[in-house]
C-alpha cells in the first residue's frame, strides 16, 4: 500500500507534461479538468498511503522508497527517494486536498482567460514541487521542491505579466527568496561538511555527532531559508506584493501551502533544533515579532487581499512561535487549520472582487451579504475560525500555541495574546466593511450593484476575461455593453465549481479543530499521530489546569474585545475610522521604503564599488596582471632564440659542461 | 697504461671538433667538426671495449656509424639546398628562425 507513494508527485507531473505538450489544444475547460483530476488522484493516493501508514504500529511508521540515484558524486550520494512518515503524509494530505479544491475553483475562476491552460500547467507543476518538498528523503531533493515552488510562485505572481506591477511583484518575490535560499544552501553545505550525508535518516541518527554550536549554526541557516519562504521578518516584504497574482494562486501558494514550507522544514529538522536549542529561542522571538508586527499592519489596509496577506504573515508568525516553543504539533495543527480558513478567505475575497468588478478597496464595498449569500456565509465561518471563536478550527490551534508559548516565556505569550486581539479586530473590520453596514459602491460605480444582485456570488467567469481584456477594450461601447448585459453570459459559468470549494472549506474550517481536541489524550489525534516523530523533543505543557483555564478565558475575552471594538468602529461609527488607521500602519511601518532606501543607497553604493572598483581594479587587475607578466617575460626571453646555429651549439656545449661538472662534483 | 694514450687522443680530437664547431662559420667545416666529434667518441668506445674486454663497446660503434651515415645524408642534403639558394654557406647569414 505504501509502495504507491511515487504516484503522489508523479500524477501532477504527468498533468504538467500533458498540459505542456497539448494544453492549448485541450482548451478552456478541459485543461482545467485534467489538472484537477490529476491533483484529485494525488489526494486519493495520499489517502491510501496515509491509511497504509496508519495500519502500522506507531514506532514503525517510517517508510522510505528510493527510486534512483540522482547525484552520485564521490562522497556525495543523493537519491531521488521518498520518506513517508506521519509528518510528510499529513502535509501531503492537506496539500493535495486543498489543492484539489482550489483547482476546482480555478476552473470557474479562470474561465475565459487567454492563458487558461498555462495557469493549470503552473498549478500542476506547483503541486508536484510542493509534494517533492514534503516527501523528499534528503535535503537536496527538498531543496529541489523548495526552488520549484519558488519558481512556480514567481510564474504565477506575474501571471498577468502585461501589468507592470505584477511583473515587478514576481521579481521581488523571486529576489527576496534568494536571500533565504542562500541560508538554506549554506546550512546544507555545513551538514554535509560535518556529517558527510544529506539523507534525513542518516543526518538525524547522527545528530549527536554535531557540536551544539554547529547544530545552532545549521539551525539558524536553515531558519533563514524558512524566513524567506514563509515571509517572516525581515524578509516578509514579497508576500503583500504577491497579491498581484490571480486570487486562487494567493489562496493556494501564498496562504495555504508554499508559505508553510518553512514551518514544515523547521518541524522536519527538529532533531537539529533540539541539539542547538538557542535556535528555538530565535525562532520563537522572530515568530512572535512577525505575528504582532503584521497584525498591526493588517488593521489599516484597505485592499481586501492585502489584509489577508498581512494576516497570513501574522499567522505564519504564530506557527514559528509554536515551533520555537517546541510545540511542533501545535504548529502543524495551526498550519492545517490555517490552510482551511485562509484558503477560504482568499477564495471568498476572489468571489467578492468579481462580484464587485475587480474592486479591491473594502471602503467601497459594504452590505454584500445581501447579494452574495454563499460567499458571505462561508466568509463569516472563516472569519470566526481565524479570529479564534470556539468551536471553530482556529480557536483550538491558536489556543494550543498560546499555552505552549506561555511555557516558553510569558512575554512571548503576551505578544501572541495581543496579536490575538488584533487578529479578531482586523478580521472583524474586514467582514464588517465588506459584508455589513451600508453599501458604499453607489458612488463608486452605479452599475456594479445591479450586477452583483443579478448574479449573486461566484459569477466571475466572463468578468475575468473581460477584466483581462479591459486595458484594450474598455473604451469600446460594445465592451461596456457586454459588461452591462453580463448576466446573459451565464452559460459560460460553472457556478458550482466555485461554490463547492467554498462550502467544503467552510465545513473544514468549522470542524477542523476536531483533529486535536485538548479534552484528554485520546481526543488529541494529531498529537498521537505525530508523536513518534518528535518524541521527547516535543514540549510537554507544564502549566497547571487552573492556569490553562485562566489563559483560555483571557484569550476568549480578548477575542470578544477585538470583535466588539471593530463593531463599534466600523458598524456603529463611535470613533472616526481614520483615527485608527494611522499612516504609519497604512504604509506598513514604512519598512518597504526602508528596505528600498537601504538597497538603493548603501546597497547601490556597494554594488557600484564592487562593479567599478573591486571587479575592475582587483579581479580584472589580477587577471590582466598575470597576462601582462607572461607577455613581458615572453618578449624578453624570445631574444634567446637568435636563429644562429652556432649560438645553439654553444648552448648545447655549455649545458654539457654544466652536466658533466655536476656529475663530477656529485661523485667526488 | 696504454689505453690512456688512446683516450687522450680521443679527448683532443673531441675538443678540436667542439671548438671548430663553435668558432668556424663555414657550414661544411662545421659539419666535418661534428663528424670529428662523433669519431672521437667512437675511438673512446673501442678503447674501453678493449680495456674492459667487453664487445658491447664495439657494437655501439657500429650503431654510431650508422647514425652518422644517416646524419651525413640529411646534413649534406641541407647544405646542398643552401648552396642552391645563395652564393656561400656561412652559418651566421642564416637566421630565419630568429625569435
Amino acid at each position: 500500500m505504501l509502495d504507491i507513494v511515487w504516484l503522489l508527485p508523479a500524477l501532477p507531473l504527468l498533468g504538467f507534461g500533458v498540459l505542456l505538450l497539448s494544453g492549448r489544444r485541450l482548451g478552456d475547460p478541459r485543461a482545467g479538468w485534467l489538472a484537477t483530476t490529476m491533483v484529485a488522484g494525488s489526494f486519493a493516493v495520499a489517502a491510501v498511503v496515509c491509511a497504509g501508514l496508519f495500519l502500522r504500529s506507531p514506532e514503525h511508521r517510517v517508510f522510505t522508497q528510493t527510486l534512483f540515484d540522482w547525484i552520485p558524486a564521490g562522497g556525495l550520494r543523493v537519491a531521488v527517494g521518498f520518506r513517508v512518515d506521519p509528518l510528510s503524509i499529513t502535509m501531503a494530505l492537506f496539500i493535495t486536498g486543498v489543492s484539489t479544491l482550489i483547482h476546482l475553483y480555478s476552473v470557474g475562476y479562470m474561465h475565459g482567460d487567454d492563458n487558461f491552460s498555462k495557469f493549470f500547467l503552473y498549478l500542476n507543476l506547483f503541486v508536484f514541487s510542493m509534494l517533492m518538498l514534503v516527501l523528499a528523503n534528503n535535503f537536496v531533493l527538498t531543496f529541489l521542491g523548495w526552488e520549484g515552488v519558488g519558481a512556480c510562485s514567481y510564474f504565477l505572481i506575474s501571471f498577468w505579466f502585461e501589468r507592470n506591477s505584477a511583473a515587478v511583484a514576481g521579481k521581488k518575490a523571486f529576489v527576496t527568496n534568494r536571500v533565504g535560499d542562500f541560508g538554506f544552501l549554506l546550512g546544507m553545505f555545513l551538514i554535509f561538511a560535518k556529517l558527510g550525508s544529506l539523507d534525513y535518516g542518516t543526518v538525524f541518527s547522527h545528530v549527536n555527532a554535531l557540536s551544539s554550536g554547529t547544530a545552532t549554526a545549521i539551525g539558524l541557516l536553515l531558519f533563514l531559508g524558512a524566513v524567506g519562504k514563509s515571509a517572516q521578518l525581515p524578509l516578509y516584504i514579497w508576500l503583500p506584493d504577491a497579491m498581484e497574482g490571480p486570487t486562487p494562486v494567493s489562496a493556494l501558494i501564498h496562504a495555504a501551502t508554499m508559505v508553510t514550507a518553512g514551518v514544515f522544514l523547521m518541524a522536519r529538522i527538529n532533531p537539529i533544533l533540539f541539539r542547538g536549542p538557542d535556535t528555538l529561542t530565535v525562532i520563537a522571538i522572530v515568530g512572535a515579532a512577525t505575528a504582532f508586527y503584521a497584525a498591526t499592519i493588517a488593521c489599516a489596509q484597505d485592499d481586501i487581499k492585502k489584509v489577508l496577506a498581512y494576516s497570513t504573515i501574522s499567522q505564519l508568525g504564530y506557527m514559528f512561535l509554536a515551533i520555537g516553543s517546541g510545540a511542533y504539533v501545535a504548529a502543524i495543527f495551526h498550519m492545517i487549520t490555517h490552510a482551511f480558513f485562509k484558503a477560504l478567505l482568499f477564495l471568498g475575497a476572489g468571489s467578492v472582487m468579481h462580484g464587485m468588478h475587480d474592486e479591491q478597496n473594502m471602503k467601497k464595498m459594504g452590505a454584500l451579504r445581501k447579494f452574495m449569500p454563499i460567499t458571505a456565509g462561508t466568509f463569516i465561518v472563516a472569519w470566526l475560525a481565524i479570529a479564534g471563536v470556539p468551536p471553530f478550527a482556529g480557536f483550538w490551534s491558536k489556543d494550543e500555541i498560546l499555552i505552549n508559548a506561555w511555557d516558553k516565556s510569558p512575554i512571548l505569550w503576551l505578544v501572541g495574546f495581543v496579536t490575538a486581539l488584533l487578529t479578531a479586530y482586523y478580521m472583524s473590520r474586514q467582514v464588517f466593511l465588506v459584508f455589513f453596514g451600508k453599501p458604499r459602491w453607489e458612488e463608486a460605480d452605479a452599475k456594479a450593484p445591479e450586477e452583483a444582485e443579478a448574479k449573486p456570488e461566484h459569477e466571475p467567469a466572463a468578468t475575468e476575461g473581460a477584466a483581462a481584456d479591459a486595458p484594450t477594450t474598455s473604451d469600446a461601447p460594445s465592451s461596456s455593453g457586454a459588461h452591462g448585459a453580463h448576466g446573459d453570459f451565464r452559460p459560460h459559468e460553472s457556478p458550482w465549481t466555485m461554490a463547492l470549494p467554498l462550502v467544503v472549506l467552510a465545513l473544514l474550517s468549522a470542524v477542523g479543530g476536531a483533529l486535536n481536541l485538548p479534552i484528554n489524550h485520546s481526543t488529541e489525534f494529531l498529537t498521537r499521530w505525530l508523536d513518534p516523530l518528535f518524541g521527547n523533543r516535543l514540549h510537554e505543557v507544564t502549566a497547571s489546569t487552573g492556569l490553562k483555564w485562566i489563559l483560555f478565558a483571557l484569550t476568549l475575552g480578548v477575542v470578544a474585545l477585538g470583535i466588539t471594538l471593530a463593531y463599534g468602529v466600523y458598524l456603529k461609527h463611535r470613533v472616526r475610522e481614520d483615527a485608527l488607521e494611522p499612516s504609519v500602519l497604512r504604509h506598513a511601518w514604512y519598512f518597504d521604503g526602508f528596505v528600498g532606501a537601504l538597497v538603493d543607497g548603501p546597497g547601490r553604493l556597494a554594488a557600484v564599488w564592487s562593479a567599478y572598483v573591486f571587479d575592475r581594479k582587483i579581479i580584472d587587475g589580477a587577471v590582466n596582471g598575470v597576462a601582462t607578466l607572461v607577455r613581458n617575460t615572453g618578449t624578453n626571453v624570445r631574444r634567446v632564440q637568435t636563429g644562429f646555429v652556432r649560438n645553439y651549439a654553444l648552448g648545447v656545449a655549455a649545458g654539457a659542461v654544466v652536466l658533466f661538472a655536476f656529475i663530477v662534483f656529485r661523485t667526488a | 697504461m696504454p689505453g690512456a694514450w688512446y683516450l687522450t687522443l680521443a679527448s683532443i680530437l673531441f675538443v678540436v671538433g667542439a671548438v671548430g664547431l663553435l668558432v668556424r662559420r663555414n657550414v661544411l667545416v662545421m659539419f666535418m667538426c661534428v663528424e670529428l666529434m662523433l669519431n672521437a667518441v667512437n675511438l673512446t668506445f673501442v678503447t674501453f671495449a678493449r680495456m674492459l674486454d667487453d664487445i658491447g663497446g664495439q657494437i655501439v660503434v657500429f650503431f654510431v656509424l650508422v647514425v652518422a651515415a644517416a646524419e651525413v645524408v640529411v646534413g649534406l642534403g641541407i647544405i646542398v639546398a643552401i648552396f642552391r639558394r645563395r652564393a656561400g654557406a656561412t652559418a651566421d647569414d642564416i637566421s630565419l628562425l630568429k625569435g
